[in-house]
């Protein structure tokens, strides 16, 4: 009989030694002529156990981990394929508690699924979503998605169904679907590893927002950091060809949908769409002036759909199960579940998917079992590098776009980067000063002028010169980026800074003053 | 402005009028992928990830053949080249070394890290080894921000990666070809 085995192909298992965790699997197999068949899925997100093995049992599958190669003839004498103790042994992965309690609906075949066999996504669940649109009106799929309360998962939050009516109200030879998967905020990685781990919930979405709006084709924006979901997307929309759901007769309904990646090049500013929109025309990736929207005036001037990769990919489960279904979970107007990445200096790091409402705290401790460090933690930065710099005093505010916002802080991509009681907050802010100057494009002064401004304004207040005076000009010189900023580069570049001047001011002196 | 103006390390030239010209082989790849790509809708990215991946950097020699291919003018083609920090100006080392700056790695040791790679292999960013071997990149965000800090080697990532963990990943890239 022939066990079947998982090993992660996910970048970050694979960073950790995966791929050589597979070949041991392999060879000692083939050394005690044991019938092993060796899957590379996603990774299920707990990277703290990654690289984590599964068996797949009658019963279902056990997991182990986190396994090195080395670790591999002890398994194997252990008889972990039928699923035997060992000091590495997990128990059932769905039993670990750290994946109990989540609620993965965008995430629930990440980690499960071949991600390379479309028989494998349909046999879990998949193209159902897609389905159910196929028999609905156009008009009717873009009201379910309004319906689910579905908000731009990119950091936005801006309510999906409204956008994409406003593509689908637009008359045009040719409309476009675009996914944003410039995932270039430090501390989010859930974009990855949805492409890595199940790139046919992509595809599907993307392929629904087609039909729901008019269009016939889409183009995945993909960072050219990510070379590892550059393959998986390529291989899962080569087979989503194969099997007749891309091309001229998605799934038999005789509507035409094409789909194709094509790679940034290093530029963090093409995450804002519009300047997305001119990267994939093939020119520098400068912001346009809004209005007109993308939704109406978009990729080569046609109307054009901008989302994120979570968003397209949240759409094939609110059609499967019904947009009240989706509105179920979550908090005020948060609506749905959120894929959450703890990242940085975190014991327990990963992707934990839940329903808008719960703390910070249960975050950071729950799941993330306090700092790597095993110090205090200082301060967590939300949403990027343009994301507020949080104080302990309010990690009891809920995971919800209001509730941030309130303390002064943003969601964004949902990626939450952990910093203990060694982190020098001077030196974040001039960070973030730094990377916006870096990172411009240049079309607006605000941004390309004040950032390098506000590097040396941080400079001189760290060299001791006039600390006061200074102090007032940065904060004065926040206010001018972000109120005269063209987009969110200038416009929130100051957010880190001025959370950091408001809640570690005892950080911005000289040494020794 | 007869000359091309001279240029400083890590300066990109000004296009001016006497051109240096492509390499014949390295010209006839550049012509085999325009006539490849030009008919794509906004194919110049495309072009010029298409002559990184096979010449290892786009250059400047690449830029009037690139326009003439697609009816652009050389400021067009050399404003988007310029405009990314993924396309290099020069032939890198045999292997890239790209080092995450973000903030995940940052709050897990990056800073340290980075100075331990400048000394072991004796160069700052965008500077290779004499030997041409190794070539050292910034980079922000590899997407690996819970197992940092995060070290990318010729597209394989690495994770955890702490200064003795790098050294052994060098040692590595000095015997490989």
């Amino acid at each position: 009989m022939t066990t079947t085995v998982y090993v992660p192909k996910d970048a970050s298992a694979l960073s950790l030694g995966a791929d050589a965790v597979a070949a041991a699997i392999i060879a000692e197999a083939r050394r005690r002529a044991v019938a092993v068949n060796v899957v590379r899925n996603g990774s299920r997100g707990a990277f703290w156990l990654e690289p984590m093995v599964e068996v797949a049992l009658t019963s279902g599958r056990v997991a182990y981990g986190p396994v090195q190669p080395k670790d591999v003839p002890g398994l194997f004498e252990a008889r972990f394929l039928t699923g035997a103790a060992h000091a590495l042994a997990l128990g059932p992965t769905e039993e670990i508690p750290w994946f109990k309690g989540q609620q993965r609906l965008t995430f629930a075949r990440v980690g499960i699924v071949d991600p390379t066999s479309v028989a494998d996504y349909v046999r879990h669940g998949g193209y159902q979503g897609l389905g159910k649109a196929l028999a609905m009106e156009p008009a009717a799929i873009v009201a379910a998605v309004t319906a689910s309360g579905l908000r731009g998962r990119g950091g936005a939050a801006f309510p999906t169904g409204i956008k994409w009516k406003t593509v689908h109200d637009q008359r045009a030879a040719q409309k476009y679907v675009t996914c944003n998967a410039d995932e270039g905020d430090s501390g989010t990685f859930a974009d990855r590893m949805l492409m890595e781990g199940d790139p046919l919930t992509l595809i599907e979405g993307m392929s629904i927002a087609g039909i729901a709006v008019g269009a016939t084709q889409g183009y995945i924006y993909l960072r050219a950091e990510y070379p590892h979901a550059h393959r998986a997307l390529n291989t899962a929309i080569a087979a989503a060809y194969q099997a007749g759901y891309l091309g001229e007769d998605v799934a038999g309904s005789g509507k035409r949908f094409d789909l194709e990646v094509r790679l940034g090049a290093g530029a963090y500013i093409c995450g804002e769409e519009t300047s997305m929109l001119e990267s994939l025309e093939g020119k520098r990736g400068e912001v346009r002036v809004r209005p007109p929207l993308p939704a109406i005036k978009g990729l080569f001037g046609q109307p054009t759909i901008v989302n994120n990769v979570i968003t397209h990919a949240s759409v094939p489960w609110i059609m499967a199960n019904g947009a009240q279904a989706y509105a179920d979970y979550g908090m005020g107007k948060s609506r749905g579940t959120l894929p959450i990445q703890l990242a940085g200096n975190i014991r327990r790091g990963g992707l934990v998917e839940r329903a808008f409402g719960l703390t910070l705290r249960e975050l950071l401790y729950d799941y993330g079992a306090g700092s790597a460090s095993g110090r205090p933690i200082r301060t967590i930065q939300i949403g990027g590098p343009l994301g507020a710099y949080v104080p302990p005093a309010h990690f009891e505010t809920a995971v919800d776009y209001e509730a941030l916002a309130g303390v002064g802080a943003l969601l964004g991509h949902g990626g939450i980067v952990v910093f203990d009681e060694t982190v020098d907050m001077a030196r974040m802010a001039r960070y973030a000063m730094e990377f916006c100057a870096v990172e411009s494009c240049g079309k607006c002064t605000p941004c390309r002028i004040g950032s390098t401004r506000g590097v040396e304004v941080i400079d001189r207040i760290l060299a001791g010169e006039d600390g006061e005076r200074n102090l007032k000009l940065l904060e004065d010189l926040c206010e001018t980026m972000v109120q005269g900023s063209l987009c969110g580069l200038g416009g929130m570049a100051p957010f880190p800074v001025q959370s950091a001047l408001k809640h570690f001011r005892e950080d911005f002196r000289a040494p020794g003053k | 402005m007869r000359r091309p103006q001279a240029s400083r390390r890590g300066v990109r030239h000004v296009y001016l009028f006497d051109m240096k010209t492509l390499a014949p082989d390295e010209h006839a790849a550049v012509r085999r992928i325009l006539a490849d790509l030009k008919g794509r809708p906004g194919p110049l990215l495309e072009v010029l990830h298409a002559i990184q991946a096979e010449l290892g950097f786009v250059p400047e020699e690449a830029v009037p053949v690139v326009a003439e291919g697609l009816n652009l003018s050389r400021a067009e083609v050399h404003g988007v080249v310029t405009f990314y920090h993924y396309f290099r100006h020069h032939r890198p080392g045999v292997h890239t070394v790209s080092i995450c700056q973000a903030e995940a790695c940052q709050s897990m040791g990056a800073a340290a890290l980075t100075a331990h790679a400048k000394r072991s292999l004796g160069i700052g960013f965008h500077q290779s080894t004499p030997n041409g071997r190794f070539t050292l990149e910034p980079i922000y965000c590899l997407g690996n921000c819970a197992c940092s800090p995060a070290v990318m080697i010729d597209g394989e990532l690495h994770g955890r990666v702490t200064p003795e963990r790098f050294d052994e990943l060098i040692a590595q890239g000095s015997v490989k070809s």
